[in-house]
């Protein structure tokens, strides 16, 4: 199992940077001279989770190839938000295709490098759950069957936000999205569907395989850099809250991802070769009340009429993921 | 390269859209006031000092913490710390050792032989400071800093007052007493020893001093009327003590009972078992949860062999047995006799029931307020606007050490404004920094370190120092438990959570500032700041 | 070097000559054997280097080809019929960015129904997407069009379709004269990206654009096609004057000066009609035939040149426009714009039926006597759809049309039952 030092300098390894961490200790994000892949000026809604996900991961990616990075987009938000005409927000090198076809674009990409040896670039595709879970599965799990040397990086903020918060196969059960109204006897999203792009991921027996959020940010540079040590096909599925489509604060975003992980709904792991090689155990562990009440996708479940079963339900899923993984602290697990 | 139109676009072009102008509120960067420096009696920057102790910069925190206190290695020793009562952190786990930290840094500055500031230049000024317990060192030690040639006189032979005559040296040894006493008298103190004085005004006078500095302390013993048979063997704590310190100890016997139950009461219990009591027995009139001493001082007494008689008062003494009577409390938490006696046996009787002040050098001050016993004194300490200033246990508060080295620096800024003819600045202090303001998921967990204690056999049989001191080690993670409320430690969470990238980071020590060109409002470095040291405020127009 | 090879093996080798550095391939008749014989080169490192990539739909080739063009390396794929139309999404996507891919579509007939065999339906499905379409007469002819396609594609930056009839070109062997390496390299330099992804002066590629620009967009592309109008003819001279082919141009006119009707179409068919238009001037029949060569970008002038004196014009299409008629007939009547002309379209060889010498005769026969309906499909069995009709007024429930047709002509064992 890798290990997640923590240092304890004040704040250990937890935020951002530290005066008090050696300089190769602390993120990428404390660097001044980081690079802002993704600049001021986009147009994400306040507090974007995917935004700030973009940014951490491919600065990180970045530092780890030495600045040469090129990237692929699908279509959605992040795409949008960042390329409006006449306005880019990127700083590296950065192609939007489609909505479905961004691993193969960057199977391309790759091919191209390798055919003119260019061994430095590297390759980073990236979507949001829609265009990774549902239309671009396809040539998302081609590239896997493949393993070609591209790193794909899914910001999930679990349904279809830049077309108006509709549901995709990432949207969790009962979340409330305009294709999955809050009516009706089981309100939101149907329990049992969707899709758990990781585990199908692993499947793939790909080199590397990881889920991180944007609340913890030492892990996901980590896992970037990782990524970035191995060749071959490479999943990085992160947790990107939308405040916009889950109906929470937008200074919430970072917290509400955090609840997610510490809930169990969301774990945090990583794999190589299809064998889970590290979790990041959870620190203060929550009931998923404390996660689900701070958005209105799920306030259904809250208010006049209640509906404890179906909360009962999202905690025995929590519960088994938590199970699964492996999620409690070694001592945690002795004392539960 | 020309771009191909429109669907090719140059980096970084996006800057020329200023996303700030969607904001509604924006987030400031403020500074708070930590309650660790809101509770200290003597207004030490704790936070200030700590944030230099866990870079490792010890002379630099030793620096700070004297900016107002001259006496760290003492106080890391005796002081009862309500900075760690206050600490925010208790709330996560527990307060930072902050009294650990102090004492280490004040051991360390001793070992190195670090100096204090050099006197102010010379302003001619001609203070009489009365009393050289930590009120008066702590005004000398102020009021030379400010340039005032200070006289210090003191009845007793040595410097120090209660520090050196109440306090025992198992709590606070001597040769740290010194070393500090020495720093301040080397900056230039004109010192006069076993001198009373008995007319402030005639000394004021004969002196020529500009002002006056009264810390002359509650030396006196308070006795209450308890029938018995020898009263030699009946003495007060304060007096006890005080021979002790002089080497001149009493013989109290194999069985000693102590009345009272402050700080001074297992002062006297703790000191008596080590004189060679095999019985230190505390009376006490109320119970545990009303005593009046620190919950850690009567865990190491328990630890020494003392016990503790809670509910009950001493009726009679009649030489070698006392009479108790247990008492109950009311619904107002006041003792009540019940009329229910027990026996004890005593070889002696040591009355720990208070101290009071001997202010009969204030007989010819006319205009010195004197109420209960004690000085009445405005915030800067003026006890008459001819010039006399007085602090310590003189004046009406919590009678420490601590609270007395407060009121000497603030006597001595008052003085240094009534003698230069300034008037007083209002000091602007920040809102508190409470815990509701905190994101303490980014603190490290990390438990409290604990000083070592010398093994119980060993303390109860000499005066060696009880509590040890911190390692270098354990001093610098202690330190680091600190969660800087209210104050940014540069972190880097503003400038990484940002999802417009409109922080700049300005470098070290020099913090962060918005762009807020490009700040849509949303809010996020507020809350994850671990400290809370940014709030969001309306934006006008 | 002349050999007698089949149409997709000529390609293929041709393809290589030209050296691709991504060759991506996703299977469908009657592409396979273009698609196997690059896959074979590269596995056997004859051609290289170059990235054969075996992507999970015709979707992921073009999206891999847009990947790599936009890397700045020379992006080659084939496909045919449904692929075209699977990946079509990207087909588009490829022209908007400029990407000078080029792509064999070995034609064949859309489903449903579901046939293998050829006709133009792909084409002109995406006859609007802003790719360059040249439609190969010959086996020699597809093959020399590759090597001006990729001139072509990357002098200009748009995409360039070779569109080759699949199975009559495809699989047929005959001799075909391939170029050599030294002749390719001289005429095809090595390609030169007007962008790329490149770390070293990074660009963002594929912004959105708002109605404050599209149109401009779009109206640029058509500059670039108007622009490929000069281009073609003159990548076509070059390479006659160097290896004496008349192969690529823009339109291909046979004996029609002083036609007074002209046989207008795409594709190998032109072969058997020059056959059928020699005949009948051996009888003194002012007859011409006008290959179209370039269908996109349309050569209008050229076309209107051609056809200057011609009194009737007969088009004769391997596709149409459902509900509308011919699609190449309609570029034709906007280009010559007079309405004294008769204008014939004829639809035939849908589905890969055989367009026979003797029905083309008919169709020139009627066409004499001035007889030829203005939309005529050859060799209808009017007999199979009256039935069909008559069934489907006769039931609600008539089931499907192809399956009752094929019943109707006994190719359906008639046990199962109507």
């Amino acid at each position: 199992m890798t290990s997640q030092r923590v240092h304890f300098y004040q704040v250990g390894s937890f935020a951002v940077g530290n005066r008090l961490l050696n300089e190769d200790e602390r993120t990428v994000q404390a660097q001044s001279d980081r690079t802002n892949s993704i600049d001021s000026g986009h147009r994400a809604c306040q507090g974007c989770g995917e935004a700030l996900g973009a940014r951490y991961a491919l600065d990180a990616a970045m530092r780890a190839t030495n600045g040469q990075i090129v990237a692929v987009n699908a279509t959605g938000c992040l795409e949008v938000f960042s390329t409006p005409y006449p306005e880019t927000s990127w700083r590296i090198p950065w192609l939007h295709s489609l909505f479905g076809n961004a691993p193969a674009v960057a199977t391309g990409v790759a091919a191209a490098l390798r055919a003119k040896g260019n061994k430095d670039v590297r390759v980073v595709a990236q979507a949001g759950d829609g265009g990774t879970v549902d239309i671009g599965f396809g040539c998302l799990s081609g590239m896997f069957e493949r393993n070609d040397d591209v790193l794909f990086i899914c910001y999930d903020n679990e349904g279809y936000m830049n077309t108006g918060v509709q549901r995709s196969a990432a949207t969790p059960p009962a979340a409330r999205t305009a294709t999955t109204e809050a009516v009706g006897p089981e309100p939101g999203n149907n329990f049992g569907q969707g899709k758990d792009l990781p585990r199908i991921a692993m499947a793939h027996d790909i080199p590397y395989v990881a889920t991180a959020t944007v609340a913890d940010l030492h892990d996901l540079e980590r896992k970037v850099e990782r990524a970035m040590e191995l060749r071959g096909a490479r999943y990085l599925h992160i947790l990107v809250p939308c405040p916009l489509g889950w109906g929470s604060a937008s200074d919430e975003t970072i917290h509400i991802a955090r609840l997610a992980t510490e809930s169990g709904l969301f774990p945090v792991f990583e794999a190589e070769h299809g064998v889970v090689t590290s979790v990041s155990h959870i620190r203060r562990p929550v009931p998923v009340e404390q996660y689900l009440s701070l958005q209105r996708r799920f306030a259904h479940l809250f208010g006049a009429n209640p509906r404890p079963d179906v909360i009962a339900h999202l905690q025995s899923m929590a519960d088994e993921n938590i199970a699964r993984y492996g999620l409690l602290q070694p001592e945690m697990e002795q004392s539960s | 390269m020309t771009n191909p139109f429109a669907i090719t676009l140059d980096v970084g072009s996006s800057r020329a859209n200023h996303t700030g102008s969607w904001r509604v509120e924006r987030p400031v960067y403020v500074d708070r006031l930590p309650p660790c420096n809101d509770a200290c009696p003597a207004g030490e920057n704790i936070q200030g000092w700590l944030y230099e102790a866990e870079s490792g910069n010890y002379e630099a925190a030793w620096h700070m913490l004297v900016e107002d206190n001259p006496l760290p290695a003492i106080m890391g020793r005796v002081c009862f710390h309500p900075c760690e009562t206050a600490c925010n952190r208790v709330q996560v786990d527990e307060a930072v050792g902050i009294n650990a930290v102090e004492r280490f840094l004040g051991d360390l500055a001793v070992e190195k032989g670090w100096a204090l500031p050099e006197p102010g230049p010379d302003t001619g000024k001609r203070i009489l400071v009365v009393g050289a317990g930590p009120a008066g060192l702590s005004a000398t030690y102020h009021l030379r800093r400010l340039g005032h040639h200070v006289r210090l006189v003191d009845s007793a032979p040595r410097l120090g007052g209660m520090l050196r005559y109440g306090i025992p040296a198992y709590r606070l040894p001597r040769a740290v007493l010194d070393a500090e006493i020495a720093r301040i008298v080397a900056m230039g103190v004109e010192i006069q020893l076993e001198h009373v004085v008995h007319d402030v005004e005639q000394e004021r006078r004969d002196g020529m001093f500009d002002a006056v500095f009264l810390a002359v302390g509650a030396q006196l013993g308070k006795r209450v009327d308890i029938p018995a048979g020898d009263s030699s063997r009946v003495i007060d704590a304060v007096s006890f003590l005080h021979q002790v310190a002089d080497d001149d100890a009493p013989l109290l016997g194999r069985r000693v009972v102590v009345y009272g139950g402050g700080d001074t009461a297992f002062d006297a219990a703790r000191t008596a078992r080590r004189l060679g009591a095999t019985d230190a027995v505390i009376v006490y009139r109320r119970n545990r949860e009303r005593m009046g001493a620190s919950g850690e001082e009567l865990e190491q007494a328990l630890g020494e062999g003392v016990t503790v008689r809670w509910l009950s008062t001493v009726s009679k003494f009649d030489g070698d047995r006392i009479m108790l009577e247990k008492m109950k409390l009311n619904e107002e938490g006041f003792p009540e006799p019940t009329g229910e006696f027990e026996q004890l046996d005593a070889d002696s009787l040591v009355l720990a029931l208070g101290q009071d002040t001997d202010l009969s050098l204030l007989e010819h001050a006319n205009d010195v307020n004197v109420r209960d016993g004690a000085v009445e004194v405005l915030d800067s300490m003026m006890a008459s606007p001819s010039g006399i200033f007085a602090g310590g246990d003189a004046v009406p508060a919590q009678r420490t050490a601590t609270v007395a080295i407060g009121h000497g620096k603030r006597a001595a800024h008052g003085i240094d404004d009534f003698v230069m003819g300034r008037s007083a600045e209002a000091k602007v202090r920040h809102e508190l920094a409470s815990f509701e303001l905190l994101n303490t998921w980014y603190y490290a967990d990390a438990p409290r370190t604990e000083r070592p204690e010398l093994e119980r056999v060993r303390r109860q049989t000499n005066f060696e120092e009880v509590i040890g001191g911190l390692t270098q080690d354990n001093a610098l993670f202690e330190a680091r438990r600190c969660m800087s409320c209210g104050n940014c430690f540069e972190c880097d969470n503003c400038f990484g959570v940002c999802p417009d990238n409109a922080v700049i980071k300005l470098g070290e020590n020099m913090r962060y500032q918005f762009d807020y060109d490009f700040c849509k409002g949303c809010g996020i470095c507020v809350k994850e700041c671990p400290c809370g040291a940014i709030v969001m405020v309306p934006e006008h127009n | 070097m002349l050999r007698q090879i089949e149409g997709s093996k000529a390609i293929a080798e041709t393809v290589a000559l030209c050296r691709p550095e991504v060759v991506c391939a996703y299977p469908i008749s009657p592409q396979t054997h273009i698609i196997e014989a690059v896959g074979a080169m590269v596995k056997a490192g004859t051609l290289a280097p170059c990235e054969f990539i075996n992507v999970e739909s015709e979707f992921a080739a073009m999206s891999v080809a847009i990947g790599a063009s936009a890397t700045g390396a020379r992006a080659y794929t084939a496909t045919s019929s449904q692929g075209l139309l699977f990946m079509m999404e990207a087909v588009y996507n490829a022209a908007g960015l400029g990407l000078p891919i080029v792509m064999t579509l070995a034609n064949r007939a859309i489903g449903a129904p579901i046939n293998i065999w050829n006709d133009h339906s792909d084409a002109m499905a995406v006859r609007d997407s802003g790719w360059i379409q040249l439609f190969a007469e010959s086996n020699q002819e597809a093959s020399d069009l590759h090597v001006q396609a990729f001139r072509l594609a990357e002098e200009l930056s748009v995409p360039v379709m070779v569109c080759v009839d699949g199975f009559i070109l495809t699989h047929a062997v005959e001799g075909v004269d391939l170029l050599d390496q030294s002749y390719v390299d001289s005429f095809l330099p090595p390609y030169e990206p007007r962008q790329m992804l490149d770390t070293k002066a990074p660009v963002s590629i594929g912004a959105m654009v708002g109605p404050e620009a599209f149109e401009e967009v779009r109206y640029l592309a058509h500059l670039r096609q108007l622009d490929a109008l000069e281009l073609i003819p003159e990548i076509a001279r070059e390479f006659f004057e160097s290896t004496g082919r008349d192969s690529g141009g823009l339109v291909r006119p046979y004996r029609t000066d002083d036609a007074e009707t002209v046989v207008v179409a795409m594709g190998s068919v032109l072969g058997t009609l020059k056959d059928a238009v020699d005949a009948r001037r051996d009888l003194g029949e002012l007859v011409g035939v006008l290959g179209v060569t370039s269908f996109r970008p349309f050569p209008s002038e050229a076309v209107r040149d051609a056809l200057a004196h011609a009194r009737q014009i007969v088009v004769i299409e391997k596709a149409f426009s459902i509900g509308a008629g011919g699609v190449l007939s309609t570029d034709i009547a906007i280009a010559i714009h007079h309405e004294q002309t008769l204008l014939r379209t004829v639809i035939a060889g849908l589905g890969g039926r055989a367009i026979t010498r003797r029905s083309l005769e008919k169709v020139l026969d009627d066409a004499s006597r001035d007889e030829l309906a203005p939309l005529t499909f050859l060799d209808l069995d009017q007999g199979a759809v009256d039935r069909e009709r008559a069934r489907m007024q006769a039931s609600r429930r008539s089931g499907p049309s192809a399956e009752n047709l094929l019943r109707d002509r006994g190719t359906v064992s008639p046990k199962i039952p109507a």
